[in-house]
């Protein structure tokens, strides 16, 4: 032996957890949904989500290389991860050179401008979906309709549910079964609720998650719309059409967890669900997008500090 | 279902390569460095001189204050000289070095192995006989153990918790101690209940020691007010405050002693070393060390003197393996790293842990991503993420607010990081800090 020792302060051991393996736990969990997708979607499933994650992880590269000049991170999985819940965020016939403008959206302006993973308060797949919808509300905003295998760019489009209630038009809708298995209009991520809930069951099981914030995001959103609901259910769908529409699933399961943008405590993370299940309601029921549930995260990302620094987590021999 | 602490914890492999190893004495080395600071309070005075003569047993150093200890001899020969010797705190302190020479024991010291069961001494005189002999919290903490037998005035104890729950991986030491000295350790406790004027002991030990469990089950059956409880394998469970949350469901509060939720928590090598100081006039100068180690020949449970060299233990379990890249004091999780071999073993050595160059290089740091596992696996229920950045940013009010003061020291947090941060590292420099400040306020 040489006779040198390492010599550190106490713990000697690491679980050997590590960002990247979360991150490429997060993808796994996806895969059903991006599986379903690509049987609702097809072709434009496959082009939309490989087109984002390429320009995601390229600007990634480019800004860390060259404008911070330090050693890229791309391996870490963050970039693909934001990609793919870019993509999973937008219709899949959006051309090409829209997502190569909401990936650097998401990554430029959303993670790197407040200096990469870990230091952003919004979520940057989400401020780059926010970023389209704004600019584009025209190309967002229109979904083609399921089953169109080979098509990409020139695919017919349909009405979504939450398009659908906006308009009024509840005779149109399509069943419960049909909205929790997918066969239903909308951005190529979100159809499905059952391959959504698989990733939570996933990431649940892996630890990557706690219950908290889409456990409270559900219950708020149906008690909120149930309330609606029962007060008058010719204006109000019922609540188990809000939470199979959209992309409540999606944003409650994979986005409001994005962990640098919510709380740190059990108890933050309820409060900050609450009021992500509270905005989306007054959105959707009240505003005038027919979707609320990117706002809501959004404005409960810029809250999170906040929520941080008066939701402590419970303290040993504490009240 | 099992009982456990309620806030936090972590389960890393437990790694217990040593299990079921017989005791093994080893002899005392030709010279042993016995330091003066083996326990927590003030070092101990010395009552020796270069050239004296001293058996095994003898008073070589004077508790030098109330929360000090008694240390002696564990060895028969001469006082070579008193001088500063590098210890497991990695500085230079003032300790006893003795020549070996034959092994010739204080006449008081019963040597024979009959177990003495009966004791009628009175609470007061087991206590002084338990501060005669030098004893100390045996876990690692080393708190001077007739300390927490005096309860300050107002607070009565109501339970005696035996930690025995050896939570920390790869350590075994006192686990095969419960196997081969059952009935010492239940006499130990029944004193430890007499000498606090409790009825009512319950030992804890953690599920992953089945055949400990058994065995002391059985024996108790014969002893009156001494409960086994199984816990759930959890790490820190052996931390004090969380033993007493699993076992009677009290939570001590920030800053008060165990005492105030009227438990008081004695390890259970302690509750053995207690038997042997008051039944066989047996001051502490040897205690069981786990060697152990991935790449190590022979993990073994060495009985071993006071003051021998730690290299001694590493020889008696087949060397020192090719590749080490670090001699840990302790367990992985709360251990010290050695800067040398050449450390004495002292009152709280309970294992010499031996990392491979792989398992003791950390991998590089990344930014925080708030992912909050350090807030789930955190015992006393703070946030570690954020303790570090109070810490960083030298705020202190903000990290005394938020309870830095309450951290334990567990390593849960930086053990679970996924971005590798040393939260630890940086918590117990800004506990340090805090401590500071709130100790001169009070003065």
């Amino acid at each position: 032996m040489e006779n040198k020792l390492y010599v550190s302060p106490s713990p000697h051991i690491h679980g050997g957890d590590s960002i990247s393996k979360n991150m490429y736990g997060v993808l796994i969990a996806l895969v059903p949904a991006f599986l379903v997708s690509l049987y609702c979607f097809g072709l434009g499933a496959l082009i939309v989500t490989a087109a984002a994650v390429v320009f995601c992880v390229l600007f990634e590269y480019l800004i860390q290389k060259f404008l911070m000049k330090k050693e890229p991170t791309i391996c870490d999985g963050s970039a693909i991860l934001t990609g793919v819940l870019l993509a999973f965020n937008v219709p899949s016939n959006l051309p090409i050179w829209i997502i190569a403008i909401g990936s650097l959206a998401a990554i430029g302006i959303g993670k790197m401008s407040f200096g990469g993973l870990g230091n952003n308060i919004f979520n940057p797949a989400l401020t780059g979906r926010i970023f389209l919808l704004i600019s584009f509300p025209a190309q967002m905003t229109t979904w083609p309709e399921v089953g169109q295998l080979t098509t990409y760019a020139d695919a017919t489009t349909g009405a979504t549910v939450l398009s659908l209630l906006n308009e009024g038009a509840l005779d149109k809708m399509p069943t419960l079964c049909d909205m929790f298995l997918g066969k239903m209009g909308g951005s190529l991520g979100e159809v499905s609720a059952l391959a959504l809930l698989l990733g939570m069951v996933y990431m649940l099981w892996k630890k990557i998650i706690t219950w908290h914030i889409p456990v409270s995001i559900f219950a708020t959103v149906f008690v909120f719309t149930g309330i609606m609901h029962l007060v008058n259910p010719a204006q109000y769908a019922s609540p188990l059409v809000h939470l199979l529409s959209g992309g409540l699933m999606l944003g409650a399961i994979f986005m409001a967890t994005d962990y640098v943008t919510s709380p740190m405590s059990k108890s933050g993370m309820i409060v900050y669900g609450i009021g992500i299940g509270i905005l989306t309601t007054v959105i959707r029921l009240f505003g005038s997008y027919p979707e609320g549930m990117s706002f809501a995260i959004f404005i409960m990302n810029g809250v999170t500090p906040l929520i941080n620094s008066y939701m402590k987590p419970k303290h040993f021999g504490g009240k | 279902m099992l009982r456990t602490f309620r806030i936090g914890g972590i389960h890393p492999p437990e790694n217990k390569l040593s299990a079921g190893k017989k005791i093994t004495a080893l002899a005392a080395p030709k010279q042993v460095i016995i330091p003066l600071s083996q326990h927590i309070g003030a070092p101990a005075q010395a009552v020796v001189k270069k050239g004296d003569l001293v058996k095994v047993g003898t008073l070589i150093a004077k508790a030098g204050g109330f929360v000090s200890a008694n240390i002696h001899s564990s060895v028969s020969g001469k006082v070579n000289k008193i001088d500063n010797a590098l210890d497991a705190s990695g500085y230079r302190r003032p300790a006893i070095y003795i020549d070996v020479e034959g092994d010739e024991w204080e006449e008081t010291i019963d040597r024979s192995e009959t177990l003495v069961k009966d004791c009628t001494l009175s609470s007061k005189e087991i206590v002084d006989k338990i501060a005669a002999a030098g004893i100390v919290g045996l876990g690692g903490a080393t708190f001077p153990t007739q300390v927490k037998l005096m309860p300050p005035p107002g607070s009565k104890a109501e339970i005696i918790i035996i930690n025995a729950v050896e939570c920390e991986p790869y350590l075994t030491s006192d686990h095969s101690l419960m196997m081969e000295k059952g009935e010492q350790i239940l006499v130990g406790v029944s004193l430890l209940m007499k000498a606090v004027n409790v009825n009512k002991a319950v030992i804890g030990i953690e599920n992953n020691k089945p055949d400990a469990i058994a065995h002391l089950t059985k024996l108790a059956a014969s002893y009156s007010g001494i409960e086994i409880m199984p816990l759930k394998v959890q790490y820190p469970q052996g931390g004090e405050k969380q033993l007493i949350d699993a076992v009677i469901r009290r939570q001590v509060k920030s800053g008060a002693l165990p005492i105030s939720a009227g438990a008081v928590v004695q390890n259970v090598g302690t509750a053995y070393a207690v038997y042997e100081a008051v039944q066989k006039n047996k001051p502490l100068f040897e205690r069981v060390v786990t060697v152990t180690g991935k790449a190590v020949a022979n993990p073994s449970n060495l009985l071993v003197r006071m003051g021998t060299p730690i290299n001694d233990l590493i020889e008696a379990a087949g060397g020192i393996p090719e590749n080490t890249g670090k001699i840990i004091g302790g367990g992985p999780m709360m251990g010290k790293a050695l800067i040398s071999a050449e450390v004495p073993v002292t009152k709280g050595s309970s294992g010499v842990l031996l990392l491979t160059k792989e398992e003791s290089v950390r991998k590089p740091m990344q930014d925080c991503i708030r992912c909050a596992k350090c807030v789930n696996v955190c015992p006393m229920g703070l946030n570690p993420a954020f303790l570090m950045k109070y810490t960083v940013y030298k705020d202190w009010d903000l990290a005394e607010a938020n309870y830095i003061q309450d951290c334990i020291e567990c390593g849960s947090c930086s053990y679970t990081c996924p971005a590798n941060r040393p939260l630890l590292d940086y918590i117990r420099s800004g506990k340090g800090k805090v401590m500071g400040i709130i100790r001169s306020r009070k003065s």
